[in-house]
């Protein structure tokens, strides 16, 4: 079957079997930043915005994106690079597998959520795992960078 | 990795009727969440989503959850939250993160009738209907005791009451699936109590319900609370003993009373 959609502002059209899910499509057409770490719907790492909304693109069918707009970390480079410096500063960002679909819901949460509480990020990042680190840095970043986004604080 | 040949999108009930009938093998899809795990091989795989039924809509009697409905659009819903207190909102928001909530769909999570469900727990406490395009239009609990049908299920219809509401759940962990639920609601004296993950399929405890009066005591309650234990049926698997269930239940119901009361 074929399929039209948008990715990061570009369109695409390509044939593709009825089963094939988003995050295979989207690793085959070289947006190589999705990982996929776990089998159980549960690690939050193939995040991508499905128009908008994030979304787990490991389960979710390519068939299903047909007219639709996707965006990957790669077509949000500039604010997904300027959180980095958040997370790098804190020491949060360890082996790294973690931050492609980390980083794509901390920017969806960003965009959702006016001055969230701690408890309000925690819920909404819940599905974002991380085996190296026990979230703290995590934490500060996030709170250190929302702040500097309202021009309070600096990275450092 | 489950396989599909074919993907269609419906253009209407009445051709996603045709196609789910068309093939024993074919299949109205939901969010895929657990669809994915699995290793079937599925003829067609039919969608929904272009017709409108992701909507949640109030009528004068009843708020009415079309079956694409996103367990993340019933966390943050107004109408719901007027209508029915937080306990929906409450139900869904332990359900793994918001990316998995954003594609785990209502009708999804009610026809596969899941035994852990947080969703129907909560139903169960609302004076719940389902909407079948074949089988009409049943109670929830006569549903979730019938044996599975090749059907779709349209909305679900909850009936607006003054309702008082509270979910109580325990989790072993943060997101998991839940050791034991417990939706408890009252609408004037009547109350309802309904349990899942026992860990079979959720059910309301209507004896220990109909001890409860408009305004319970302490005594009331704790016989309520050993009713529920009397009445109801609990079961060991990796998350807990049945030993363990009894003594949540207990607990469960006593807070999710004693909120509603507040």
């Amino acid at each position: 079957m074929q399929i039209s959609c948008d990715i990061n502002g570009k369109a695409y059209t390509r044939h593709i079997e009825p089963d094939l899910v988003l995050i295979d499509f989207l690793r085959d057409l070289g947006f190589l930043s999705l990982k996929q770490g776990c089998d159980t719907t549960n690690c939050g790492l193939c995040t991508v915005w499905v128009d908008g909304t994030p979304r787990l693109s490991c389960a979710m069918l390519a068939a299903g994106i047909q007219g639709r707009q996707i965006t990957t970390i790669e077509g949000v480079e500039k604010e997904a690079a300027a959180f980095g410096q958040f997370l790098a500063a804190q020491g949060a960002d360890q082996c790294g597998f973690c931050s492609p679909g980390f980083i794509m819901n901390v920017l969806a949460m960003e965009r959702e959520l006016t001055d969230p509480s701690d408890d309000q990020i925690k819920h909404y990042l819940a599905g974002n795992l991380c085996r190296c680190t026990g979230y703290a840095g995590q934490m500060r970043a996030i709170t250190l960078y929302l702040g500097a986004r309202k021009g309070e604080l600096s990275c450092e | 990795m489950f396989g599909l040949k074919e993907y269609r999108v419906a253009q209407s009930l009445d051709q996603a009727d045709q196609l789910l009938h068309e093939h024993k093998n074919n299949v109205i899809l939901g969010g895929l969440l657990w669809m994915r795990m699995g290793r079937k091989n599925y003829h067609t795989g039919i969608d929904l989503s272009q017709l409108g039924l992701d909507r949640i809509l109030e009528t004068e009697e009843a708020i009415e959850i079309g079956c694409m409905t996103r367990l993340r659009q019933i966390e943050t819903s107004g109408i719901l939250d007027a209508c029915f207190g937080r306990v929906l909102a409450d139900a869904v928001s332990h359900i793994v993160g918001v990316q998995f909530r954003n594609a785990a769909t209502m009708g999804g999570s009610v026809f596969s009738r899941f035994s852990f469900s947080d969703v129907v727990t909560a139903l169960l406490a609302l004076e719940t209907h389902v909407h079948l395009y074949r089988g009409g239009i049943l109670p929830l609990e006569t549903f979730l005791e019938s044996s599975p049908q090749r059907d779709i299920l349209v909305k679900l219809s909850l009936k607006k009451k003054a309702w008082k509401t509270s979910y109580q759940s325990h989790r072993m962990t943060a997101t998991d699936f839940p050791v034991l639920a417990a939706a408890i609601s009252c609408c004037e004296d009547r109350w309802r109590i309904s349990l899942g993950a026992r860990p079979s399929r959720a059910k309301l405890a209507t004896k220990a319900a109909a001890l409860l009066p408009k305004k319970p005591d302490a005594a009331q309650i704790a016989a309520a609370c050993d009713q529920v234990v009397e009445e109801m049926s609990f079961g060991g698997n990796q998350r807990g003993t049945r030993e363990y269930r009894e003594i949540l239940a207990k607990v469960l119901v006593k807070r999710g009373v004693e909120a509603v009361c507040r």
